[in-house]
């Protein structure tokens, strides 16, 4: 019979609890993100721009349909903060009005090419093979148009409208998705706790879902912001060439089309959709920069 | 009483790269091994790096594939199975992995990882599986009460132990284990191997260890093999083997090992040259570059292994 | 007459700051010397403090958030603290020189061998090219190098484990530094491989005379190389002996815990004594002695206060309250 000593006997808790303080990964995450002040002021932004267009025309201060034949195409005044267009009607009102809607289709967009993109990529990139070499073909032939080009062909084959609009957007969003996920399930796929899954016999199903998919997170998230920036731009652009919405509904960047009109009598038609635009598209890839900064483990 | 797992003329390749004119290069990671292992034992490989080891770790646990001879475990030919006939066998045959930070799942919590193989082969309820999970964790030395935390909340060796949990939780008859305690501290090294030696008799566990580290075998092994260049070169029970080693590369390897006690004389053999690379074999017996006893029959044939009586096998011209 | 003294440290205190409020003590007052020709060991387990030690020495925390804010370090004479960059450049090389842990990422992978190892003693030296490039053939030789000439025109990611630490071990003694601090240089290496290696430092020291830090988690490895022995922990040293007394007679219930439980080749025990409990946080480490929340003679006066590290007889330290005792008992 070997001897056995004390401490081969089941010590009580002898390994004791965590070494390491508790801290929720969200409280870990938080603290790192507001040390970050541009991302914190475009978060900001964008979180006021989300409640105007929520709350929608409800709070502007005009009517955004409403003409006043009175006022045509007046400067920033008292009365009328961003001035007035052609119809007299207020232009701080519709560009408020406009948010929804732009980001609307923005945000609807590459939540469809991001949805579409991301199954693609990952399943391209976790069982290769066949699947992989057409999905990313596929993608590098999407890739290798510009993307306003591809938006204006899809827009030219289907018609115009809001709806057509955010599918074509939408596809040119695909390729850049599914090539991100694809990498970042190679990646993930490679790590130790993913062999360690298949070792204890979970199926496909379960690691794809519980192992490897939360582990290209991150990618979808960070790329996700810097899309929505482009998409918005995107949008602007297809109205603006007269694709997109009706030249009436308060489109930012339909008012930039008719605001082109006017550019030598009325710039602040033009200027002010334009900064938003800029703005808002700004705000958008400095929190993507920020989000990708915070969730690597490796940048303090 | 029939083996546990019986490995019989298994070789292993990998593909090295391309040139772009000429033959496609392989690695020749394990080459015509064959051992075997019997309940309740702990049987150990050992051998530097390269030598082949975690290849064969993973082909026992069907992680991959052989090229060519045959895996047996429990009394089934596991080596051209699928998936999902490999499955149901997973329960009884569970591993544990050298990187305890790598090895967990970073986004889930303790508790469900050490659970995880209880949902893929028991029905038992979810609160169920907790349970059990948790009653592991209290088994291993941690408190249950920190169940719900993250990996990365907890050091290297508590890691390693939350490891050697999740893979008891579904009480399998082999656990293999890849150098579980070589990333760990000297002294929760310790700590680890206690554990895991007081498991195997409360659990009546087969172990297949692999190691680098001849000391740590040298404590928990009942029987060893030696690899090098991926052929087996020496097999014996323990006492035989670090008693009275046969084959050039074991008492190398042997004298090699730098002891704790500054008394030691060492009659040491110190090997001339690196380690051939795997993809160009040399020819005759891998070992010969570097062996002081090498002739001329060496670097033509390559060594059959042969039986020394009680268990002894050594693969060497020269015995 | 005792050797002449090479390097003495004092009271060397490094903190690394963690965000803008606080910063954590990774080496706590330490204190050793080393003279010409020997080979000192620092021992410790991870966290202890040993590697920051060097490069505290070495004065290359400066990509790190550690500083260093307390004691001297005090190489062949002269302060090594209080030397402009200018200077340091110089000593780094020349007088002291580091071998690290991964030989692979510690050489320029894209430069070939030979190219670096002529870089480094032009650098240092007032060689021509010609007159350097044979000196690098002739370092190569001396590290067991064979065929130096076609050896050297490789890159570094072509040669194995072995042979890139004998080419940093080679780099290093390039321009003949009187101090060598090795850190960790055989852990990433196989053991017959490290065997090779340990014996070329073994030669470097004989024939060179060149003393060594040696600094390792391997008992065996400090067995074998050293003739003294400092043993950190938390940051601070626990002991320091000379190599056969630490072994045969360890004073801390660290060094006893550390020694018991390593596996001894041939010595055929079943199971091993272990230390409880692991190493705490440095930023959550407990008052009084750092080991105490681990030890099996703690007292409450060891929770209370951290005792000082004691000189004894035999050119022993122990920073520990038995060892006080024993010295008060032996007084009397």
């Amino acid at each position: 019979m070997p001897e056995r000593n004390e401490t081969a006997r089941a010590p009580e808790h002898e390994a004791e609890g965590p070494v390491v303080q508790a801290q929720s990964k969200t409280k870990a995450f938080f603290k790192k993100f507001l040390q970050r002040k541009t991302a914190v002021a475009s978060a900001v932004f964008l979180l006021l721009l989300l409640i105007v267009a929520v709350v929608g025309p409800g709070m502007a201060p005009y009517d955004p349909a409403a003409p006043d034949y009175e006022n045509l195409l007046t400067g920033p005044s008292a009365a009328h903060l961003l001035g007035t267009d052609e119809y007299g009607r207020d232009v701080l009102s519709r560009l408020m009005a406009g948010t929804q809607l732009t980001l609307g289709v923005s945000l609807s967009s590459v939540i469809i090419g991001a949805a579409i993109g991301t199954v693609l990529g990952v399943l391209a990139g976790y069982y290769g093979g066949i699947l992989e070499t057409l999905v990313m073909r596929g993608s590098d032939v999407l890739f290798a148009f510009p993307d306003i080009l591809l938006a204006i062909a899809i827009v030219a084959m289907i018609g115009p409208g809001i709806i057509n609009v955010v599918i074509a957007v939408a596809v040119f969003t695909i390729p850049s998705f599914a090539r991100i996920m694809r990498s970042a399930t190679l990646s993930v796929k490679e790590s130790l706790y993913v062999e360690v899954a298949r070792s204890i016999g979970c199926k496909n199903g379960r690691i794809l879902s519980r192992y490897v998919f939360p582990g290209t997170v991150q990618s979808m998230i960070v790329n996700f912001t810097m899309r929505v920036g482009t998409a918005i731009l995107a949008a602007a652009s297809l109205s603006f060439l007269g694709f997109g919405a009706n030249v009436s509904e308060p489109d930012w960047g339909a008012m930039l089309t008719s605001g082109r009109n006017y550019i030598g009598v009325a710039s602040h038609l033009v200027y002010f959709p334009g900064l938003l635009i800029f703005l808002t598209v700004l705000a958008f890839n400095l929190l993507g920069d920020g989000l990708r900064d915070t969730l690597d483990p490796k940048i303090k | 009483m029939n083996p546990l797992v019986q490995v019989k003329n298994v070789s292993k390749t990998f593909p090295a790269g391309q040139k772009l004119f000429g033959e496609k290069s392989v690695v020749h990671a394990v080459n015509r091994i064959s051992f075997e292992i019997m309940p309740g034992e702990t049987f150990s490989i050992v051998g530097e790096s390269g030598c082949g080891k975690s290849t064969t770790a993973r082909l026992v646990n069907h992680l991959l594939t052989p090229d060519s001879g045959e895996i047996w475990f429990d009394g089934k030919e596991i080596s051209s199975m699928s998936e999902n006939e490999m499955r149901p066998l997973r329960k009884d045959m569970q591993m544990i992995f050298q990187d305890p930070n790598g090895s967990l799942n970073p986004r889930m919590r303790v508790e469900d990882s050490v659970a995880e193989p209880l949902l893929v082969h028991t029905n038992l309820s979810a609160g169920e599986r907790l349970k059990r999970a948790r009653e592991l964790l209290e088994i291993v030395g941690l408190s249950a009460k920190h169940a719900r935390r993250y990996p990365h909340e907890f050091s290297g060796g508590q890691r390693q132990r939350i490891g050697i949990a999740r893979a008891l939780t579904v009480r399998p008859k082999l656990i293999i284990a890849d150098e579980p305690v070589s990333s760990l501290d000297v002294s929760i090294q310790a700590q680890v191997l206690n554990l895991m030696q007081r498991l195997q008799d409360e659990f009546q566990l087969t172990y297949l260890f692999i190691s680098h580290d001849l000391s740590v075998v040298e404590m928990i092994s009942d029987r060893i093999a030696v690899m090098y260049l991926g052929c087996i070169v020496e097999t014996a029970p323990k006492a035989e083997l670090y008693g009275n080693p046969r084959h050039p590369y074991t008492k190398a390897l042997l004298s090699a090992v730098p002891v704790p006690d500054p008394k030691a004389k060492k009659e040491r053999v110190i090997l001339q040259g690196d380690i051939p690379s795997a993809i160009h074999l040399p020819e005759g017996c891998l070992f010969h570059t570097r062996c002081p006893l090498c002739t001329d029959v060496c670097r033509r044939q390559h060594p059959e292994p042969r039986d020394l009586g009680s268990g002894h096998i050594v693969a060497c011209h020269h015995i | 007459m005792p050797e002449e003294l090479l390097l003495d440290v004092r009271h060397l205190r490094t903190e690394f700051s963690q965000g803008k409020k606080s910063s954590v003590v990774a080496v706590n007052d330490v204190t050793f010397q080393i003279r010409k020709g020997e080979i000192l060991g620092l021992v410790g387990e991870s966290g202890c403090g040993k590697s920051v030690t060097a490069l505290s020495i070495m004065q290359l925390l400066k990509d790190t958030p550690g500083k260093i804010t307390n004691g001297e370090v005090c190489l062949e004479g002269k302060n090594l603290l209080e030397c402009s960059k200018e200077e340091m450049r110089k000593i780094r090389g020349e007088n002291v020189a580091m071998i690290f842990q991964e030989p692979m990422s510690s050489l320029n992978p894209a430069m070939r061998i030979d190219a670096q190892l002529v870089e480094a003693i032009r650098l240092h030296t007032g060689k021509t090219r010609r007159e350097a490039e044979e000196h690098a053939l002739k370092m190569l030789g001396l590290v067991g190098i064979p065929d130096p000439a076609r050896v050297s025109r490789n890159y570094p990611h072509q040669l194995s484990g072995g042979m890139s630490q004998r080419v940093m071990i080679a780099m290093a003694m390039s321009c003949d530094p009187h101090l060598l601090i090795a850190d960790e240089p055989t852990t990433a290496l196989d053991v017959t491989i490290q065997a090779q290696i340990l014996d070329l430092m073994r030669k470097i020291q004989r024939e060179i005379h060149t003393g060594i830090l040696l600094i390792t988690h391997d008992l065996g490895v400090v067995a074998e190389m050293c003739s003294r022995v400092i043993v950190m922990y938390a940051g601070r040293i626990v002991e320091e002996a000379p190599v056969e007394l630490l072994f045969s007679s360890p004073m801390h219930p660290y060094t006893k815990g550390l020694i018991a439980s390593v596996p001894k080749l041939g010595s055929g025990v079943k199971s091993l004594p272990s230390i409880p409990g692991s190493v705490p946080d440095l930023s959550m480490m407990p008052p009084g002695c750092k080991f105490a929340p681990r030890c099996r003679y703690a007292q409450e006066r060891c929770r209370k206060e951290e005792p000082p590290l004691l000189e004894l007889a035999g050119g022993r330290k122990c920073r520990c309250v038995l060892a006080e005792d024993d010295k008060e008992a032996t007084a009397q």
